[in-house]
């Protein structure tokens, strides 16, 4: 008898750790796999083997294409330079955020990583943990960037990172709801309102907002502010030249409650996380949806959405509001992540090196392969795009204005209190004023 | 065997490397909280030495106390509802049919991990596709609520999934302490004429205190320092409706980069939890040791 249980217990405890070493092996053979590409290329120095950690937001199951690139992109960069080993980890966006920062307050950042603009950045530069690396951007290089979005990466004038894509939100819509109910286009607010209303008393959820993620309610305050404000009320609140008990700013807070009042966001919007919110726009179930441009592929070239979904999808600008002092050619949006190399890397020159190749080789593959707007300068002529993404280049080429994310461009803290007011505004917790109180408390309190 | 156990030097050999665990991933993290707690730091950058100013805010942090607030409002819920699995428990060892099922199915909760159960959980409530919405429709409910989003229900709405998840635990534990009471001193009072009831009331559960006491300041603790459905579910929000003392910690050190005063809120949590569970042994003290 004991000894039947000691065969039970000894072959569990066997299985347990051929599970480990199965674990661990497959990532050997997969180094292997990696290894004997690089064997066909010659060039390159060759002494000591060198690794280059390098972590990004892409996983493959939510940015298939992106994943794809960033896999193609590593593997020319290794087959042209065979001493440098690229050893990849793939986070999803929150758990990415998180573990840099908790990488950061040990010292051990990967040597090449992907960094979020301005406020986000800003820690990370002041505390020393992301290398200057204004050496790298000699003329010929600094002028492939679009202007604007490299000094969304600096801090106290130096450069700390790269950008990689430029993102402006427009609302896209569904054609195919617009047309079932005898809509058009609204270019003025009002006629933005009677679009909610006619929609919400027809039972079809106008808008959808994944506000638990709260910087999606917010890209819908600060186009507001924007309207009303014009495009530096909101900016100049934030970096204290202004004040959020402008006028301007309170009456955005107020038009958001009426939309909230109207029923123009989807139910239980407080509640629901951006992905889960873009559920019903893909399946028809709501009309609008404001995003960034990064949501494009979703609409023209992925090919895992339906088709008759993706030609019924297109996009308008954020429309007028009567009497205010807004240009419709105004766009939120910024430039998405950047890349940095550490400041304590080991390899520098070759996280360097491989940076300059990632930026370069994005800026040729993203826009035809994944549908990805680079911050580097697209020649549109030579390449075959959908319409709708050639549309909104077009609208980036003629923005007038371009404004940063409210929670990019403010600190950390500053920022989870603006988040926290935005959810609040949306579920009616707060009245405009006390939602401007308590961004002004916020912000004096800062320094 | 007593030889070797009298040699002081065995002793210290034996008890090392457990002590050295301990200290190296228990007791110097907590120093280091406490340490971190009297700096403003930003997870960073340089440390400034600003003595004990995060605890002042802390104590003027309207946030800070709501989410108090809710975990206490949880450690009570969650020991309320210990009532709940005794009286399930009692039921299942009374030897009815199918207990060995049942009590696996109530289990099972136990077997998922939190993440999976949030995920689940999200399902259910989900506003307008969810289980629970779809069901309150069909039974003619016009305008169900939106469970994670309304700031007046959110908080009770994630007590459910939290109390459900730990039920197999201690339906577990009941159940065991149960089993482990002799036949004998049931079959006894059955002759001396008790009722099923009263062989419940009178004579198992002040022979299963002890397990009681323990599972109460297991479900107290658990509470308060509570934190892996809240996150996945809701993040704390909508605008601190269903933050508890470790997400705002969390949210604090983590997403406003406020390192400093993120550890001082964990301190203050173990200080918070040192001090109830103190008292739940003070006031739950026993006169005797029970034996069989």
């Amino acid at each position: 008898m004991f000894k039947k249980k000691a065969i039970t217990l000894f072959s569990i405890f066997t299985m347990f750790l051929l599970v480990l070493a199965a674990c661990s092996g497959s990532n050997e053979s997969n180094g292997d796999n990696g290894s004997s590409t690089d064997n066909g290329s010659s060039a390159g120095s060759d002494d000591e083997q060198v690794t280059v950690d390098f972590m990004h937001l892409w996983p493959s199951g939510s940015a298939e294409q992106h994943n794809m690139i960033v896999g193609d992109i590593i593997s020319d960069f290794e087959s042209q330079n065979p001493n440098v080993k690229v050893e990849t980890e793939v986070l999803s966006v929150e758990q990415y955020r998180e573990r840099l920062q908790i990488l950061a307050s040990s010292n051990n950042l990967p040597d090449v990583g992907m960094t979020w603009a301005a406020g986000a950045l800003e820690p990370f530069a002041r505390g020393n943990q992301f290398a200057v690396i204004d050496d790298m951007l000699d003329v010929e290089f600094s002028e492939t960037f679009i202007p604007g979005t490299v000094e969304a990466f600096s801090y106290n004038e130096q450069t700390y990172a790269l950008p990689l894509e430029l993102n402006i939100a427009p609302i896209y819509y569904n054609t195919e709801i617009f047309a079932e109910h005898g809509l058009d286009v609204p270019e003025t607010f009002e006629e933005f309102k009677n679009v909610v209303q006619t929609l919400a008393d027809n039972g079809v959820t106008p808008i959808t907002v994944g506000n638990r993620d709260a910087w999606t309610g917010s890209l819908w305050y600060m186009y507001l502010a924007d309207r009303i404000g014009g495009p530096d009320t909101l900016t100049n609140a934030i970096n204290r030249t202004g004040t959020f008990e402008d006028p301007a700013l309170i009456q955005a807070a107020e038009e958001l409650q009426n939309l909230v009042e109207m029923n123009a966001f989807i139910r239980g919007f407080n509640g629901l996380s951006n992905d889960e919110a873009k559920g019903p726009f893909m399946n028809n179930q709501a009309a609008m949806y404001l995003m960034g441009s990064w949501e494009l592929p979703n609409f023209t070239t992925n090919e895992t959405v339906p088709q008759e979904f993706r030609d019924a999808i297109d996009f308008f600008k954020f429309p007028m509001v009567e009497g205010g002092q807004g240009d419709i050619n105004s766009f939120v949006g910024g430039p998405g992540v950047g890349l940095f190399v550490a400041e304590n890397s080991d390899v520098k020159d070759e996280a360097k090196a491989f940076l300059k190749f990632f930026v370069e080789e994005w800026g040729k593959r993203s826009v035809e392969d994944a549908g990805v707007i680079p911050a580097t300068m697209v020649d549109t002529s030579t390449l075959d795009l959908p319409e709708m993404y050639i549309d909104v280049l077009d609208e980036l080429n003629n923005a007038s204005n371009i404004t940063l994310y409210a929670d990019v461009q403010m600190s950390s803290s500053v920022a989870q209190v603006h988040l926290n007011m935005i959810q609040a505004l949306f579920g009616e917790q707060v009245t405009p004023e006390e939602f401007a109180e308590r961004h002004e408390e916020a912000l004096s309190s800062e320094d | 065997m007593n030889k070797v156990m009298s040699n002081k030097f065995i002793i210290a050999l034996y008890v090392f490397p457990a002590l050295f665990l301990i200290m190296l991933l228990i007791y110097i993290p907590i120093a280091l909280t406490g340490y971190y707690g009297l700096m403003k730091w930003d997870g960073i950058g340089e440390m400034t030495f600003i003595g004990l100013e995060n605890y002042r805010r802390l104590i003027t942090d309207g946030m800070f106390w709501t989410s108090v607030y809710h975990s206490f409002l949880l450690a009570v819920f969650s020991a309320l509802s210990l009532v709940g699995y005794l009286v399930i428990s009692l039921i299942l060892a009374g030897k009815i049919k199918g207990a060995n099922l049942l009590r696996k199915i109530y289990l099972i909760p136990m077997l998922l991990s939190s993440v999976a159960i949030a995920q689940l959980w999200l399902k259910i409530y989900h506003p307008t596709n969810g289980v629970l919405n779809s069901f309150l429709m069909s039974i003619g409910v016009d305008n169900p609520p939106a469970w994670l989003s309304d700031p007046k229900i959110v908080l009770f709405a994630i007590f459910i999934p939290i109390i459900w998840q730990y039920a197999g635990f201690y339906i577990l534990i009941y159940y065991a302490a149960l089993k482990n009471i002799p036949d004998s001193i049931i079959e006894a009072a059955k002759i001396d004429g008790a009722t099923p009831f009263q062989i419940g009331y009178k004579i198992k559960l002040p022979l299963i205190s002890n397990i009681i006491k323990i599972t109460v300041v297991l479900a107290i603790v658990g509470s308060l320092k509570y934190f892996d459905l809240i996150y996945v579910m809701t993040g704390g929000g909508p605008n601190g409706a269903s933050e508890v003392m470790a997400s705002y910690m969390y949210k604090q050190a983590f997403g406003s980069y406020n390192f400093g005063y993120g550890s001082a809120i964990g301190f203050f949590l173990l200080l918070i939890i040192l001090i109830v569970t103190w008292l739940i042994r003070k006031l739950t003290v026993s006169d005797e040791e029970i034996q069989y």
